[in-house]
């Protein structure tokens, strides 16, 4: 089978756990014998090109660097798009997405300052998904795919842009909604692109039971429309534990994730400022970027507790599994996540963590965990016992080693060639 | 007869490492970004330290002693020159040999130490004298505070330590009716004269020399003469008080800013009633004409002439709190190597750094702002201050309960 499919970012450039999930699938389903065609945005340079440019996964990596992290199988396909529409845009207007990354992230993935926004929309996001959605068009005609796999909203008008000029299925993979970004206050026409697509798509895959009934609640979709699919996780240490030397004895409880609403930051910090009252032997880290990072710098500062309040701005790559392999415990304090990959990542180097009741993460993981992102004194209470309840923490470990053997995105990819034989197969 | 006093400020602080981050904590004791320190120094050594000294010192010959300069020159600066730029310590010397040129004293850290501890504020005041005396062979008797940051309480102090004299700013909302142009007295002190400057005709040359929408632009020395002469009769001394890096730096060569210092000291004097004096030659030949209360801390920073430029957002206030929190466990220990670290900590420039005044529009903050945002160097700087504490109290565990952020 040979899948068309469309994404915003992919490795090494990378915002978020998007990129990180669609690398997963993309490989583990070449691996298993289909062709995917990725495609995504991307620009050469400053001179705006006609048309689209195909590049091998290998070009890819050769280009962006870290390459060796993200190998890719041969009958892997990454179409890197470069607007036809370009000439017509004003020359500010004209830096593409990738490109911006790059800039705002360099090699190692660490930016000039720990401020610098990522993952953030453009304000001229939606002409690059209108234009993203005329490569859809063009690429529609090609004809030589048999299904249409999209993630997330972004990259539904082209998708259904595809579908519409070759008649193939389409498949929409929603890893988060508009509700998840933003708590309640939705942008309308984000919402509005994000419902038609939902609603065009032969089929939705939701990373998660707390997705899946979002869907349905708030999109109204038809429930025998949408199947479940975890997101996994690759098992690979960047980095060997035992070669990482700590500089303190403290405990280190850590953030990993953008600075915004969504990811709850605010309920991390206030819980680290419970837990400082009651001990002096423990650290917190937040590692990212985002809007909300001036203001909790600010608080950390108000508070006093800046002196056991670590900012490290967006981190990946090596130096992020450096700060997953220094932990004693990881914190996920979401208000609304779909799944949540980070807690995963923290898990592949034995750390604990605690996830709130609001993530799709939960559902891989114990009750016990599990905690209210606004109950400040109870997630306080349970960053102090997992840390210092050796029993607690090894049972934890155990179970969590469980839960990460299971998450393999070699069985996601099974799971997701199911789904595409039966919108195939209607 | 109006003296003109000329005193500028000399100053570069240690920059800390931009790339000083989370994981460096407890591993790596280097703080100061080197590289950008050597090239800050060598850059503005070119094109201001080493061209104005030369030319300083041929007005002065020139008119056979008859222009004269005063200089303060912070010790984290004389160190710097040392290191990066040891023949402008010479030309300094040769200043100063001529016997033309005043030294003043001030904090050997740049600190707010005078805001925040009695004994600091003493002890680097201290520190700064033994320097002067060290390089220079000299005895300052006029202090300036650092950032001319003033008030009765260190008005004060500083009569209590000998000192003759004391420079501040000129600020209008204490001044009120009064003119910046004579000798006062701080409302506490009997024997302490007060220099105030005159930041109109101070700010013409420093701030408004090279801006070509000023209506006074271009601004030349026959034009700056006869403002300073319309004040005869009507004042004794106008105190122009700037940063030395306003010629060369701040207003590049380009501007004109040389020719204009080449020629000022003549078109000065060709008036009969004016000439050239310095802090300590104004308190010689001068009367205070009345007492001034400074209830509050004034400075010559930004358009606000208040502390809000180093403190007051929380960022500013709990850095500065932190370092000073460890000042008895950094003095018991003795170990000179960790008090001049902790006290390069100290320097006003760190702070500075961490002010959100006007941080959305591109201003004078920005310029001088080596970090990428006041967040950034909050970071950073708290970063190094952990990697200080814990070796301080990996070394001393017994004064771990001296600071209140450990205890």
């Amino acid at each position: 089978m040979r899948v068309l499919m469309f994404g915003w970012e992919f490795p090494p450039l990378i915002s978020g756990g998007l990129g990180t999930a669609c690398y997963g699938m993309t490989k583990h389903l070449a691996e298993s014998g289909e062709d995917v065609i990725f495609v995504l945005p991307k620009a050469e340079g400053h001179v705006p090109r006609a048309g689209y440019q195909l590049l091998s996964a290998n070009e890819v990596s050769e280009k962006y660097g870290n390459g060796p992290d993200y190998q890719l199988p041969s009958n892997v396909t990454i179409l890197a798009v470069s607007s036809p529409l370009m000439p017509y845009l004003q020359e500010q207007d004209s830096i593409p997405i990738l490109d911006r990354l790059e800039r705002t992230y360099g090699k190692d993935g660490r930016s000039e300052s720990i401020i610098s926004m990522s993952g953030h929309y453009s304000h001229n996001l939606f002409e690059e998904v209108q234009r993203f959605a005329e490569v859809g068009w063009r690429l529609g005609a090609r004809r030589d795919f048999d299904v249409i796999h999209a993630h997330d909203w972004m990259t539904f008008p082209a998708a259904v842009a595809a579908k519409q000029r070759s008649g193939r299925p389409f498949v929409a993979h929603v890893h988060a909604t508009e509700y998840d970004r933003t708590g309640d206050n939705p942008n309308l026409h984000i919402l509005e692109v994000e419902r038609y697509g939902l609603h065009q798509a032969d089929k939705i895959v939701a990373v998660s039971h707390r997705t899946k009934a979002l869907l349905r609640e708030r999109y109204h979709i038809p429930e025998n429309k949408i199947e479940v699919v975890h997101n996994a996780i690759s098992q690979e240490k960047l980095v060997d534990p035992a070669s990482i030397r700590r500089g303190f004895q403290e405990k280190l409880v850590i953030f990993v994730g953008r600075v915004t609403l969504q990811k709850g930051p605010e309920y991390f910090l206030r819980s680290a400022a419970k837990v400082l009252k009651k001990r002096s032997n423990y650290r917190f880290v937040m590692c990212g970027a985002g809007d909300m990072l001036p203001r909790m710098i600010e608080e950390a500062a108000q508070l006093r507790i800046q002196n056991r309040f670590h900012f490290t701005g967006f981190l990946r790559g090596e130096t992020l599994d450096r700060l997953y392999s220094m932990a004693d415990l990881f914190v996920m304090s979401s208000v609304s996540e779909p799944f949540g990959l980070t807690p995963f990542e923290a898990m592949r180097y034995k750390v604990p963590v605690i996830v709130s009741k609001q993530t799709g993460a939960a559902e891989l993981l114990p009750h016990a965990v599990q905690v209210d992102f606004w109950d400040l004194d109870q997630t306080a209470e349970m960053m102090i016992n997992f840390c210092e309840n050796r029993r607690l923490k090894s049972d934890l470990l155990q179970a969590q080693e469980h839960t990460l053997h299971a998450m393999s995105w070699r069985r996601v990819a099974e799971q997701l060639k199911l789904i595409y034989q039966k919108v195939v197969h209607v | 007869m109006t003296s003109i006093c000329f005193y500028f400020q000399v100053h570069q602080p240690f920059r800390l490492r931009k790339d000083y981050d989370f994981f460096k904590i407890g591993h790596d004791f280097h703080y100061e970004d080197l590289p950008n320190n050597r090239a800050i120094m060598s850059k503005v050594a070119d094109k201001c330290y080493r061209p104005m000294n030369q030319l300083l010192l041929d007005l002065i010959q020139r008119w056979e002693g008859r222009f004269r300069v005063a200089f303060s020159i912070s010790g984290v600066c004389l160190e710097q020159f040392e290191l990066y730029a040891p023949d402008v310590i010479d030309s300094f010397r040769r200043l100063v040999d001529t016997g033309c040129v005043e030294l003043l004293s001030e904090t050997y850290y740049h600190s707010l130490s005078s805001v925040f501890s009695p004994t600091e504020f003493t002890e680097q005041i201290h520190l700064h004298r033994q320097k002067l005396s060290d390089l220079f062979d000299y005895e300052p008797q006029v202090f300036r505070n650092t950032e001319l940051i003033y008030s009765d309480d260190i008005a004060k102090r500083i009569e209590e330590l000998g000192f003759r004299g004391i420079l501040a700013e000129g600020v209008d909302r204490i001044l009120d009716w009064r003119s910046p142009n004579y000798l006062y007295q701080p409302a506490p002190c009997r024997k302490l004269g007060l220099l105030l400057k005159n930041y109109r005709l101070s700010d013409d040359v420093a701030f408004r020399f090279s801006n070509r929408d000023w209506t006074a632009w271009p601004l030349t020395a026959p034009t700056f003469a006869h403002w300073l002469h319309q004040v005869a009769g009507n004042g004794e001394v106008i105190n122009l008080f700037m940063d030395y890096e306003t010629f060369g730096e701040h207003q590049w060569a380009e501007t004109g800013i040389f020719h204009f210092m080449d020629a000022l000291p003549g078109q000065v004097l060709a008036h009969p009633d004016f000439n050239f004096a310095t802090p300590r030659e104004v308190l010689g030949t001068r009367q205070p004409i009345g007492k001034l209360t400074y209830p509050h801390y004034v400075s010559w920073a930004d358009i606000d002439r208040d502390l809000s430029a180093w403190l007051g957002n929380s960022l500013q206030d709990s850095s500065i709190e932190r370092i000073y929190a460890i000042e008895r466990a950094v003095k018991a220990i003795g170990d000179p190597a960790l008090l001049h670290t902790w006290r390069k900590l100290q320097t006003s420039d760190h702070f500075y750094y961490m002010c959100t005044k006007w941080f959305a529009d591109g201003d004078v903050h920005k310029y001088f702002n080596p970090y990428s945002s006041p967040y950034d160097a909050h970071v950073i700087y708290n970063n190094v201050l952990a990697d200080f504490e814990q070796r301080l109290f990996q070394r001393f565990p017994s004064f771990v309960g001296e600071s209140q952020y450990l205890s």
